[in-house]
């Protein structure tokens, strides 16, 4: 598009070529010795995202996804590789890109926590020098669509977390990022503040073509928002493609959970294999692409049944299966 | 409804004046918050400005004991040496001597990881915390400082300026020893990048802080080389000087001394604090996922 000033090649606005992170980690042991380890945080990644693209980036606990989001801020500088953001260095020319990404740290906030949320909003208008039609504009918009209103006059610290959450994702708006980096903004959000932050999303990106890179554990925030998923493990890329790739190539399996009217040995039904009992209660397990209206009516026609629920595969489920077998690549402990 | 993005700002226009502007617009604003998020606590400082006052009053009686013991002690007359105690007192908070500043704020923000809001943001971290700093200060100048002074000069005969001029100077004199403090407290709270726990220096620094700034006893009581090296520490900018200045103890020229001799410790540490800040930010690993 054309307001882009730096040239990033191809309408790439992230771009990523053999990025590492290692950690050097010093313990203890004993009372004068330390060991230093080297943790690999982020293992040689690279990927582009053309502008206007939502991105999901996703993967286990410890996989690197922070790391990676801090080195494309510039907060962390990679120790190998290069990164461009916007055509820019971000580790380089932190401050420079900050005027033109807006990042959401889901487990921190940018806030202040003595404010009220509108001179929150004002610093950041006079940090990031936003001309006073524009912030109005915005904040207005931000306002409506997040809900924010009744919230603007009262000071961060009495605000709840899916509150605060809402208002940091404003605050990170306000001055039209070109790029927005999301660390986990649904983390620990009842399900109507999730529904709200992520339609809010989604009309952000369709407004105002603002690119977006998000981490989640939460596979609705993916399925709702992101035509692309990518998934690290173990700080290197294991898969880049669409959702239904992603669980086509992990092999992902749906469960079924079966209440009966007492306790049974674990039941046989084809198509579907029993991973847990638990009293009277027990987990079938079948394929995703799988319907489960035939096994339903399988284990109802032979068995007490009492309730039932269907669970989706967790994201991380799907990775384990995945990547289970590679599990013993572990950060590799240096000298 | 919502905008396209901007182009690359800064660039578009507007000329420098007018960015500058904005700049000093933004830290100016910063000062305000940081005068008003102290302002709020009112309990707190009514319960400071009974504190003040009661040190004020016990360490006052303390110093004519002494002053009637040795006359004219560190050249200072006895109303001088009680105008130096309550001048001690009303800059006990502004100059952050026994704490109570942004350190203790930087440094949790360091340990937590939550340093990383601040430095992606387009703003200088050191020029942020001046100013927030220099806000508290200014508050609590007016705040913890103004009635114990008042208090002191009710209950004692104290050696106070009548013109103008000299007031002007003091407060010139506060506002430079003002910076000194931060910029001391800037460069003990970056230790925390390297350190994590900063607990140990900032007690070391609080310590020296409180002896070489003057706040036991006046630097100029210190005989030979040990008060030579005491006046000349940035620690001396933050009371000594400042009170001095009140005390009219400069005269013509040597006004212009104190000051440039606090200006000099101000740049040469905000220098420092900015050097360890370029090298935290490069090096250094934000923690926290
Ligand atoms: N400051 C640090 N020092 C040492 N190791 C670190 C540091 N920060 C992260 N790591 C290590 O780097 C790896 C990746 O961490 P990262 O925070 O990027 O994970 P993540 O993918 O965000 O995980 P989560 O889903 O739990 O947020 C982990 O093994 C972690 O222990
Ligand atoms: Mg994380």
């Amino acid at each position: 598009m054309a307001e882009d000033g730096t040239g990033a090649a191809g309408g790439d606005v992230i771009e990523l070529d053999g990025v590492e992170k290692v950690f050097d980690v010093r313990r203890k042991a004993g009372v004068l010795r330390r060991t230093r380890h080297e943790v690999r945080a982020v293992d040689g990644i690279s990927f582009t995202v053309p502008r206007g693209e939502v991105v999901g980036y996703i993967g286990p606990n410890g996989a690197g996804k922070s790391t990676t989001i801090k080195m494309l801020t510039g907060i962390l500088n990679p120790s190998a590789g290069r990164i461009r953001i916007c055509g820019i260095d971000p580790a380089r020319e932190r401050t420079r890109l900050a005027r033109r990404v807006g990042v959401v740290f889901g487990q921190r906030t940018t806030l202040w926590w003595d404010l009220p949320l509108r001179d929150s909003y004002h610093l950041v208008r006079r940090m990031y020098r936003i001309e006073q039609e524009r912030y109005r504009r915005n904040l207005e918009a931000c306002v409506e669509l997040l809900d924010l209103g009744p919230l603007l006059d009262v000071p961060v610290r009495q605000l709840s977390l899916g509150q605060r959450m809402r208002g940091d994702i404003a605050a990170a708006l306000l001055h039209d990022p070109e790029v927005l980096y999301l660390d986990e903004p649904t983390i620990g959000l009842d399900v109507i503040s999730k529904t709200k932050v992520r339609s809010f999303l989604r009309e952000v990106n369709a407004e105002r073509g603002t690119t977006v890179l998000l981490t989640t554990h939460d596979l609705t925030d993916i399925e709702t928002l992101c035509r692309r998923v990518m998934v690290i493990d173990h700080g290197r890329l294991v898969y880049d493609g669409d959702l239904a790739g992603l669980h086509a190539v992990g092999e992902s399996e749906r469960t079924l959970v079966v209440d009966f009217a007492r306790e049974l040995p674990p039941v046989e039904v084809a198509g579907a294999r029993c991973v847990k009992v638990e009293g009277p209660r027990q987990w079938l397990a079948f394929p995703a692409a799988a319907s489960a209206a035939p096994l339903v009516a399988a284990v109802a026609d032979r068995y007490p049944l009492v309730d039932l629920s269907v669970r989706e595969p967790a994201i991380e489920d799907v990775i384990a299966r995945m990547y289970g077998a590679d599990a013993d690549r572990t950060p590799t402990p240096g000298t | 409804m919502l905008g396209r993005p901007a182009g690359v700002p800064g660039r578009v226009g507007g000329g420098l004046r007018e960015v500058r502007g904005q700049v000093g617009g933004f830290y100016a604003a910063v000062v305000v918050r940081g005068f008003r998020r102290y302002a709020t606590y009112r309990t707190a400082t009514a319960a400071g400005v009974f504190t003040n006052s009661v040190f004020g009053l016990i360490v006052s009686y303390s110093y004519i004991a002494l002053w009637d013991q040795r006359p004219h002690l560190g050249g200072y007359s006895q109303a001088q040496a009680l105008t130096y105690v309550w001048v001690g007192q009303a800059l006990l908070m502004t100059m952050a001597l026994m704490g109570g500043g942004f350190e203790d704020e930087l440094m949790e923000r360091i340990r937590s990881g939550d340093i990383a809001v601040d430095l992606y943001r387009p703003a200088d971290l050191q020029g942020w915390w001046l100013s927030a700093d220099l806000g508290r200060s200014a508050f609590h100048l007016l705040g913890r400082g103004v009635l114990p002074m008042v208090c002191g000069a009710l209950v004692f005969d104290l050696a106070l300026p009548s013109d103008a001029v000299t007031w002007l100077l003091f407060l010139v004199a506060v506002a430079l020893g003002a910076v000194v403090s931060f910029a001391v407290r800037f460069l003990v709270a970056l230790s925390a990048f390297w350190l994590l726990d900063g607990a140990g220096v900032s007690q070391i620094a609080w310590l020296a802080g409180l002896f070489f700034s003057g706040m036991l006893l006046p630097l100029t009581v210190f005989p030979g080389v040990l008060g030579e090296v005491a006046r000349a520490l940035p620690w001396a900018a933050m009371l000594q000087v400042p009170a001095d200045v009140l005390l009219g103890r400069h005269r013509g020229a040597g006004v212009l001394t104190a000051l440039a001799f606090q200006a000099c410790w101000g740049v040469v540490l905000l220098a420092a604090g900015r050097l360890l800040q370029s090298v935290a930010a490069r090096r250094v690993v934000v923690q926290g996922g």
